[in-house]
């Protein structure tokens, strides 16, 4: 059995699915300010904070997988990348506690609005970053990093982010189309095409660059007679783009989001045909980066046995929080009740008698009382 | 300074930061899986309100330890590639199976405990408090393996390159170390968890708010603290025997001893003169180090001069965090007898110079928890993995002046962080869990309240008609 391609393509597999999950919660982070009314701002917030911690966890999956599978990539990119990995920390850091905070401030909402977005759209930067330089190649000598702090800022990289950010934020409007209704759902709608032009766009700059720029990636494309065969992947991802405009205002509330699916993973397989067999593009080959095989063997036996039942309790988890996203209160506190527009001052006197009267009704009693009703 | 110890620094800030979460999450959740239960199970809405209050406060600790922990996974190979190199088939494992068995557990299930409560029934509620209490002590084996496998490494081979190959998986997750390790560290746990549960509950019953569910919390708490305290003892003594068998430097630096000997004294303080190798304005009890660490009246404990001064670890902050470490657990355990004989003479919701104890010791398990780890991780350098891979040799050929910066935003967004939680999460401890009337003006009669619950039992409340219906 082949152990070091079974593992290429778990973590291809768990890259891809960090990219699809955090992927739209990232993007509800890059629409956060862009949307009209505080109200949608928190049904955004809303529609993913159940789901985000999940859609991140992906992330260190990632990381530990490639520590264990394929150690080089970990002690040879990691240090390459030690300024966009901080900066991608450090706004993850400022965007996940801001969905703790914000349900609890009141003065300082704003501050937490800005942590969110501000962070999602520097975390996603920096992973283009980290994208770009990882195409284009890092400098290795003796089997270290030998390159500065600022060697992975590339024209590459910079294509790349935008092309997340696009993408991304594609996904978020997706999101936002399937998962919420009315004003939201049409600001979704909207933003979506802004998020198409500029995804496309960087796409086809992405692959133009490369192809130009690093002969090995050229080769690999536009030699004959593979040319043919792999001509059906632009082709596609085209298509995709084309079918992603008409559905925006389509019928179908969940098909954007699933068809932006489909154009992330014609881009993650044309990245896999550009750089195969390669986890530090041209100096380690999967299997000459791979671990011993019975370290291989020790993870690989838990894998088949628990990753069947995490997808099973995540996709739970999805169900239960299925529908339309209401507005709830975030964590049942009075304070973000829904009356975001409403002085706290004025609310914490008795005079608002509406408010006052609700309040027993906020307290979840009653087992079964679903919102969804 | 060289890049090296800027990433010493930085790992032991960011990694000491982080250990406040899970130090404080994994008994809260455990405390909260408890109320889930007693809710689901009795449907007394004191534990419901006592619940929802304590997710909310969960909820902030939680995060700080999500987003403080990814740090982490990162730094290891950004800082430290030469220890990645070095150990991956040994540790990468440990790590994987820790994002698999509890990573995800406590990521799939967090939304229905914050947030799912109207949406799945209390049974499924409970079970999901379950999971994320069982995702974090998980996490907490699966670390503690990893950490102690460093200190007492076990079941492995090394190649020509250095690098480690694992021979014996039972082995090296059941190193020497690792159970005194991970029961030492839960215990430690529980009993920060309980020491805030109980300052949380003073704080109520000191300003008389929240009285029903304060007192609930304050009792459960010190029963707890009553059980975990002596138990933390036990569990520290037979850490500290096992140091003296495997890291035998390590505990004479604990203990400050520099010369070998039989009957050893116990320093109680001092200060440890590296360049002198002995203690200056020592005060120490004869025979008594080789009684506690031994257990006999002449047990033979090796000495900080058994090993050349370039094996040894940085002194003066092993011996001193070691002495906060037992200071803060002796006032823990004398708050938690105090709180026995208060209940014993029926005055524990009633004393108030207690409940200001009870305030005031809040932080201690904290503080505890960060100067017990200052000595298990000081007291094993020069090295990384112990006696087998020295720390320079463990660090990443990155430039001192990316680490410097990447240090000082740390520090800076880390304090912003924790003043963010304090200021936030004062304000749900002010607003109190929500009054039982809140959830049920009906459940409120003074009368049968103050009859005690065997009276309460034979009237069960019941959900009043809400105008609409």
């Amino acid at each position: 059995m082949d152990l070091p391609l079974i593992f290429a393509c778990v973590a291809a597999g768990a890259v891809g699915l960090y990219v699809l999950a955090d992927g739209f919660d990232l993007g509800i982070g890059l629409l956060f300010l862009l949307a009209p009314r505080e109200q949608d701002r928190d049904v955004m917030m809303e529609s993913i904070a159940p789901l985000w911690d999940g859609n991140e966890t992906w992330l260190v999956f990632g990381g530990a997988l490639l520590w264990t599978a394929f150690p080089i990539a970990y002690y040879v990119l990691l240090p390459a990348f030690y300024l966009p990995l901080m900066i991608m920390l450090f706004a993850l850091i400022f965007r996940g506690i801001a969905f703790e905070f914000r349900f609890q401030a009141r003065q300082f909402r704003r501050v937490w609005d800005y942590a969110f977005a501000g962070g999602s759209l520097l975390a996603v930067l920096a992973q283009g970053l980290v994208l770009g330089g990882f195409i284009g190649g890092v400098p290795v000598e003796n089997g270290v990093f030998s390159g500065g702090t600022f060697s992975c800022l590339t024209v590459l990289g910079l294509l790349c982010a935008g092309g997340l950010v696009g993408g991304y934020a594609l996904l978020g409007a997706g999101w936002l189309i399937w998962k919420t209704d009315g004003r939201t759902q049409m600001f979704g709608r909207k933003i979506g095409h802004a998020a198409v032009i500029l995804t496309a766009a960087c796409m086809a700059l992405v692959s133009g660059w490369t192809a130009f720029t690093v002969p090995e990636v050229a080769e690999r494309w536009f030699g004959w007679p593979r040319v043919l065969q792999l001509a059906p992947m632009p082709l596609a991802a085209t298509v995709a783009v084309l079918l992603i405009w008409r559905a925006l205002w389509g019928s179908s509330q969940s098909r954007p989001f699933v068809l932006t699916i489909v154009l992330f993973l014609l881009g993650f397989g044309g990245l896999a045909v550009s750089l195969w067999p390669y986890v530090v593009p041209r100096h380690a080959t999967v299997w000459s980066a791979a671990s011993d095989g019975a370290t291989l063997r020790f993870v690989g036996v838990g894998m088949l046995v628990i990753l069947p039942i995490i997808l099973g309790y995540l996709g739970h988890a999805y169900w239960v929080f299925r529908g339309k996203t209401v507005l709830e209160g975030g964590y049942g506190t009075p304070d973000a009740e829904g009356d975001a527009g409403r002085r706290a001052a004025a609310r914490r006197t008795d005079l608002h008698s509406s408010w006052s009267v609700r309040q027993p009704d906020a307290a979840p009693i009653a087992k079964g009382a679903n919102p969804d009703d | 300074m060289d890049a090296t110890t800027l990433s010493r620094i930085q790992f032991g800030f960011t990694i000491g930061f982080h250990i406040l979460w899970p130090a404080f999450t994994i008994g809260i959740a455990s405390f909260v899986a408890f109320l889930s239960f007693m809710w689901w199970r009795t449907e007394n809405p004191i534990y419901g309100s006592l619940m929802r209050f304590w997710i909310r406060i969960f909820a902030l600790g939680f995060g700080m330890g999500v987003v403080t922990g990814v740090v982490l996974s990162y730094e290891i190979g950004t800082n430290w590639s030469g220890f990645s190199r070095a150990v991956n088939n040994v540790l990468g494992p440990f790590f994987m199976y820790e994002v698999m068995t509890a990573f995800f557990l406590e990521a799939g299930f967090i939304g229905i405990v914050l947030f799912g409560e109207k949406r799945v029934g209390r049974g499924m509620h409970f079970f999901a408090c379950l999971m994320v209490a069982l995702g974090t002590l998980f996490s907490a084996s699966w670390i503690l393996a990893s950490n102690s496998w460093m200190q007492t490494p076990a079941g492995y081979s090394v190649g020509a390159d250095g690098v480690f190959h694992v021979v014996d998986w039972w082995a090296a997750v059941f190193n020497p170390s690792f159970p005194y390790r991970f029961l030492h560290m839960v215990c430690a746990s529980y009993l920060t968890g309980s020491f805030v549960v109980a300052g949380v509950s003073a704080y109520h019953l000191w300003r008389g708010q929240h009285i029903n569910a304060a007192r609930e919390g304050f009792s459960l708490a010190l029963w707890a603290a009553l059980v975990l305290a002596p138990l933390q003892v036990v569990l520290g003594d037979a850490q500290g025997r096992n140091t003296l068998e495997y890291q035998p430097t390590k505990l004479a630096a604990m203990e400050g001893l520099w010369d070998s000997g039989d009957g050893v004294p116990a320093t109680l303080i001092g200060w440890p003169d590296m360049t002198a190798e002995k203690n200056r304005y020592e005060i120490a009890i004869p025979h008594i180090g080789s009684v506690y660490l031994t257990h006999s009246w002449d047990g033979h404990v090796q000495g900080l001069k058994a090993v050349p001064p370039a094996d040894r670890p940085y002194v003066p902050l092993v011996f001193f965090a070691f002495r906060i470490m037992v200071g803060c657990g002796l006032v823990l355990l004398a708050m938690a007898v105090t709180g026995g004989v208060l209940r014993w003479r029926g005055r524990l919701f009633t004393t108030r110079w207690f409940q200001l104890a009870g305030l005031a010791t809040t932080p201690l398990g904290f503080v505890a928890v960060i100067a017990g780890w200052t000595v298990t991780e000081t007291g094993r350098q020069p090295y990384v993995v112990y006696g087998l891979l020295r720390t320079p040799d463990a660090a990443s050929p990155i430039a001192a002046g990316s680490v410097l910066v990447s240090l000082l935003l740390f520090v800076v967004v880390y304090n912003v962080l924790l003043l963010a939680f304090f200021w936030y999460g004062a304000r749900i401890v002010m607003r109190g869990p929500e009054d039982v009337s809140a959830v049920n003006p009906n459940a409120v009669r003074p009368g049968l309240e103050q009859a005690g619950p065997a009276v309460l039992r034979r009237f069960p409340t019941k959900r009043p008609a809400m105008a609409g219906e």
